[in-house]
C-alpha cells in the first residue's frame, strides 16, 4: 500500500481527519450553491443577504441549528432517537476511506473496495429507520418502513451496477479500477460497452438508496411531513441533512471512480492537476443530479418498487452477464 | 395534451358512449361511508392516522381521519371546520352594503368571484340593473381570477407530488411568479392584491385605469406562452402521468349525486357550465367553451384545469377589447351603510366560480340587513368525495387526489 505519511495508521489518520474535514466544509458550501442554483432554475435569487453573494448563508445555518432548543418527545426511544442522526453522518461519511482522490491519496486502498463501499451503502438504512422507529411518531413509522422497502430493493440494482466496473478492470480494488481507465478508457464513455447502461444503473440506484428526488419517498414531505425526521429539530435534525448531502458527494464521487475513470485525465500525472480533475468531474456530476432533483416530481411507493423489481433488476442481470461477454471477448482478441 | 387548448366541440355524447364505462356502485342507496366514523374497527391491525389539520398538503385545515393498513387507506372520512368564522352569521349582522369585503376572505384564492356571487344576488333581491359597462368588467375580473386560481391550483398539486425540496416547488414557483403578473393587474384596477372589494351592488366600484387593457392583453399573452411550459414539464413527465392517470377516478353519476361542479364535474364528461346554461355578467354576449374530459381522474381534472386557463385566458382579451363606454354603476351612488333596503324575499345565484357552482341564497325582510344569506362553497361538495375515492388508495395517492379536487378550506368551512 502507498504510504504518504510514515506508518499506515498515521497515513490513515491525517488523511481520514484531512479528507473529512474538507468534506463537511465542501458539503456546506455545496447546500450554498444548490441553494442558487435552485434558485437560478426557480427564476429567484436564492440566499443573498448573509455575507457577500449569501456566502456565509451556510454558517449562520449551522450556528441557527445550533441554538435551537433541541427536543426528545417523551415518548421516544431516547437511545434510538439521540443516536441516529449521528450514525446518519458516520455512515454517510464511511465509504470516504475507499475513495482514491488522486494517485496515493487513498485513505486505505483495500482490496476489496467496492464491496466496503456497498456494505457502507446498505448500512444507511440503519439509522434512517432508527430515527423512525424510535420517534414514536406515525409518519416517522410510516417513513421508515418505506426506507426500509427502498434500501433492500435498490441495494440489489446497485451492487450488479457496481459489479459492471469490478468485471470489466478484474479488481475489486478501487485504485485499480481507476488504473484500469487510464489513458482516456472510462467505462461510461469509452468503449461504448456495459459500462454506460450500467453508469445510468449506478446513479438510478445511488438516488434511491439515498432518498434523493424522484426517489425521496422516505422523507416525502408533501404526504409524510417530514418523514423520518418529523421529530427531529435543531442540530440533530441538521445532521440527517448533512448525512444526506455527505451521501449525495460521496455518491456522484464514487460515479466518478467506477464509471468515470477517477482522477485520470488528460495532463501529467501531477497529485495537484490530478485532484482538480476528480473535482471537476464530481462537481459536474453533482450539478446533474441537482439539475434532475430540481425538475421531477416524485414517484409512488409502489411505483418505485415496481421500476426497481421489474425494470432495474433484470437490467442489471443483463449488463453483468453483458459485461463478462464482453471481457471475454476483448480477451479473445476482440477489437478494444 | 388529449384535448386541445382552445376548442372543445361537444360531441360529449357520442365520445363519452366510446370510453369504458367506469366501475360504478350500483344506482340507490349506497353504503354510507361517514356513518360508522367513530366506531369502525376494520379487520385486522389498522393504524388510524390523524392527516391534518396542521399538515403541509391538507390545503390549509382538512383533517383526514385515514384507517391504514401498512400504506393502504381502508377507510378515510374528512373533518371540517378548522375554518369556521361563522361567516353565515356574519353577514346576517352586517348590512347588505357592508357584506362584500366579507366574503372576499371566503375563497381567498379568488375573492373576485365571491363577491361577484353576493353582490348579483343583492341585484336580483333588489331589482337592479347593471350597465353593461360593469357586466363587462365584472367578466373579465372573473376569467382573469379563474386563471389565478388555477395557476395557483397548479403550483401547489405540484407540491403535492414533487415535495418542497424538489421539482413540485420548481414548478410552483413558475406558477406563482405568473399568477403575480395577475394580482398586479388587480392591484392596478383595485388598489388591492388579494382583497378586492371590486364588485358593489349595481355595478363596480373601479373603472378601467389608462392602459391597463394594453397592460392586460399582455400579461395574457405572455401567461398564454408559458402554459406549454408547465405542460412540458408536468404532463409531458411520464412520472406525473403515472401518478396521475387512472387515479381518484369518479363517475359522472356519482359526481353529480355529491353535487360536484366546476372542473371536477366536468372531468368527468358531464357538459354542466353555468356560464353557459345560465348566462350571466356579459357571458350572453361571447361564447364560452367548457372544457371536458371523460376519464373522472386526477389526469382529467388537470386537463380540464389547464384548458380552462386558455379559454379565461381568450374570453378576457376577447371582451376587454369591447368594452362599451357607459356608467359603471346602475343605481344612485351609495353613500350610507344602509343605502341598500330590498325588498322582503329571496334570490338564489349561482355562478361558476374557478372551483364550480358558487351559490348565494339571500332571504330579505326588508330591512338593510339580510335575514338570512346561505352560500353554497363548491369546496365543500368537493370535500364530500373524498370518502369514496380513498379508499383502496395509497398515502401518496391521497395528497393527489385531495389537491386534484382543489379544495379550499376557507370557503367549505365558511
Amino acid at each position: 500500500m502507498n504510504v504518504l505519511f510514515g506508518s499506515p495508521a498515521l497515513h490513515a489518520l491525517v488523511l481520514g481527519v484531512g479528507i473529512v474535514s474538507a468534506l463537511l466544509g465542501v458539503t456546506s458550501y455545496f447546500i450554498w450553491f444548490e441553494r442558487k442554483f435552485a434558485g437560478r432554475m426557480q427564476s429567484r435569487i436564492g440566499p443573498k443577504h448573509v455575507g457577500p453573494y449569501g456566502l456565509l448563508q451556510p454558517i449562520a445555518d449551522a450556528f441557527k441549528l445550533l441554538i435551537k432548543a433541541d427536543i426528545t418527545p417523551d415518548t421516544a426511544d431516547r437511545a434510538l432517537f439521540n443516536l441516529a442522526p449521528l450514525l446518519a453522518v458516520c455512515v454517510a461519511l464511511l465509504s470516504l476511506a475507499v475513495l482514491p482522490l488522486a494517485s496515493g491519496l487513498v485513505i486505505a486502498d483495500l482490496d476489496v473496495g467496492v464491496l466496503f463501499f456497498l456494505a457502507a451503502g446498505a448500512l444507511t438504512v440503519v439509522p434512517t429507520w432508527m430515527a423512525g422507529w424510535g420517534s414514536n411518531n406515525k409518519y416517522a413509522l410510516l417513513g421508515g418502513m418505506r426506507a426500509i422497502a427502498q434500501s433492500v430493493a435498490y441495494g440489489v440494482p446497485l451492487v450488479l451496477a457496481a459489479l459492471v466496473p469490478v468485471i470489466l478492470s478484474g479488481s475489486m480494488k478501487l485504485s485499480d479500477i481507476v488504473a484500469a481507465q487510464a489513458g482516456g478508457h472510462w467505462f461510461a464513455l469509452w468503449p461504448p460497452g456495459p459500462g454506460l447502461g450500467a453508469g445510468v444503473l449506478f446513479v438510478l440506484a445511488s438516488l434511491a438508496e439515498g432518498n434523493r428526488i424522484p426517489f425521496d419517498i422516505p422523507e416525502a414531505e408533501s404526504e409524510l411531513v417530514s418523514g423520518i425526521s418529523t421529530e427531529y429539530t435543531g442540530m440533530k435534525f441538521g445532521m440527517f441533512y448533512l448525512g444526506e448531502y455527505v451521501h449525495s458527494l460521496v455518491v456522484a464521487a464514487l460515479f466518478v471512480t467506477l464509471f468515470l475513470g477517477g482522477y485520470d485525465g488528460p495532463g501529467p500525472d501531477v497529485l495537484a492537476l490530478q485532484l482538480l480533475w476528480f473535482v471537476l468531474k464530481v462537481s459536474l456530476v453533482s450539478v446533474l443530479l441537482l439539475w434532475v432533483r430540481w425538475s421531477y416530481v416524485r414517484l409512488r411507493s409502489d411505483q418505485l418498487m415496481t421500476l426497481c423489481w421489474k425494470y432495474l433488476l433484470p437490467s442489471g442481470l443483463l449488463l453483468v452477464a453483458a459485461s463478462a461477454v464482453w471481457v471475454w471477448w476483448t480477451e479473445q482478441g476482440g477489437s478494444r | 395534451m388529449a384535448m386541445s387548448a382552445h376548442a372543445t366541440a361537444h360531441t360529449s355524447q357520442a365520445k363519452a358512449a366510446e370510453l369504458p364505462r367506469v366501475p360504478t356502485p350500483a344506482i340507490g342507496p349506497r353504503a354510507n361511508p361517514y356513518l360508522d366514523a367513530d366506531s369502525f374497527e376494520g379487520e385486522g391491525d389498522l393504524m388510524v392516522l390523524n392527516m391534518g389539520p396542521q399538515h403541509p398538503s391538507t390545503h390549509g385545515v382538512l383533517r383526514l381521519k385515514l384507517w391504514l393498513d401498512g400504506e393502504v387507506v381502508i377507510k378515510a372520512v374528512p373533518y371540517l371546520g378548522y375554518l369556521h368564522r361563522g361567516v353565515e352569521k356574519l353577514l346576517e349582522k352586517l348590512s347588505y352594503v357592508q357584506s362584500t369585503p366579507i366574503v372576499d376572505k371566503n375563497d381567498y384564492v379568488a375573492s373576485m368571484t365571491n363577491e361577484l356571487a353576493l353582490v348579483m344576488a343583492f341585484e336580483k333581491l333588489e331589482g337592479c340593473e347593471v350597465p353593461r359597462r360593469a357586466r363587462y368588467l365584472r367578466t373579465i375580473c372573473a376569467e382573469m381570477q379563474r386563471v389565478a386560481s388555477h395557476l395557483l391550483w397548479l403550483g401547489t398539486f405540484a407540491l403535492d407530488m414533487g415535495g418542497a425540496l424538489g421539482g413540485g416547488t420548481t414548478a410552483f414557483m413558475y406558477c406563482l411568479r405568473e399568477r403575480e403578473r395577475i394580482l398586479d393587474l388587480f392591484e392596478e384596477l383595485t388598489g388591492a392584491r388579494f382583497h378586492y372589494h371590486m364588485m358593489q351592488i349595481g355595478g363596480v366600484r373601479h373603472d378601467l385605469p389608462v392602459g391597463w387593457d394594453v397592460h392586460m392583453k399582455q400579461v395574457a399573452a405572455d401567461i398564454r406562452a408559458r402554459i406549454p411550459e408547465y405542460e412540458s414539464m408536468l404532463s409531458a413527465n411520464p412520472i406525473f402521468r403515472s401518478r396521475t392517470k387512472g387515479i381518484g377516478r369518479i363517475d359522472a353519476r356519482l359526481a353529480m349525486e355529491l353535487g360536484l361542479s366546476g372542473p371536477n364535474l366536468r372531468a368527468c364528461g358531464v357538459d354542466f357550465d353555468l356560464r353557459r346554461s345560465q348566462p350571466y355578467a356579459a357571458y350572453d354576449e361571447i361564447e364560452v367553451h367548457s372544457a371536458l374530459a371523460y376519464e373522472g381522474d386526477v389526469y382529467a381534472r388537470y386537463q380540464v384545469r389547464v384548458a380552462e386557463m386558455y379559454e379565461s385566458l381568450r374570453i378576457a382579451t376577447a371582451l376587454v377589447d369591447g368594452v362599451p363606454a357607459g356608467p359603471i354603476m346602475g343605481r344612485k351612488p351609495i353613500e350610507t351603510v344602509n343605502a341598500v333596503k330590498p325588498p322582503a324575499g329571496e334570490a338564489y345565484v349561482a355562478i361558476d366560480s374557478p372551483r364550480g357552482e358558487l351559490g348565494c341564497w339571500v332571504v330579505s325582510d326588508g330591512s338593510p340587513r339580510p335575514y338570512r344569506c346561505k352560500l353554497r362553497p363548491p369546496s365543500y361538495h368537493a370535500l364530500a368525495a373524498l370518502p369514496y375515492l380513498l379508499p383502496g388508495t395509497t398515502i401518496p395517492d391521497v395528497v393527489v387526489i385531495l389537491g386534484s379536487l382543489d379544495p379550499i378550506m376557507g370557503e367549505a368551512d365558511r
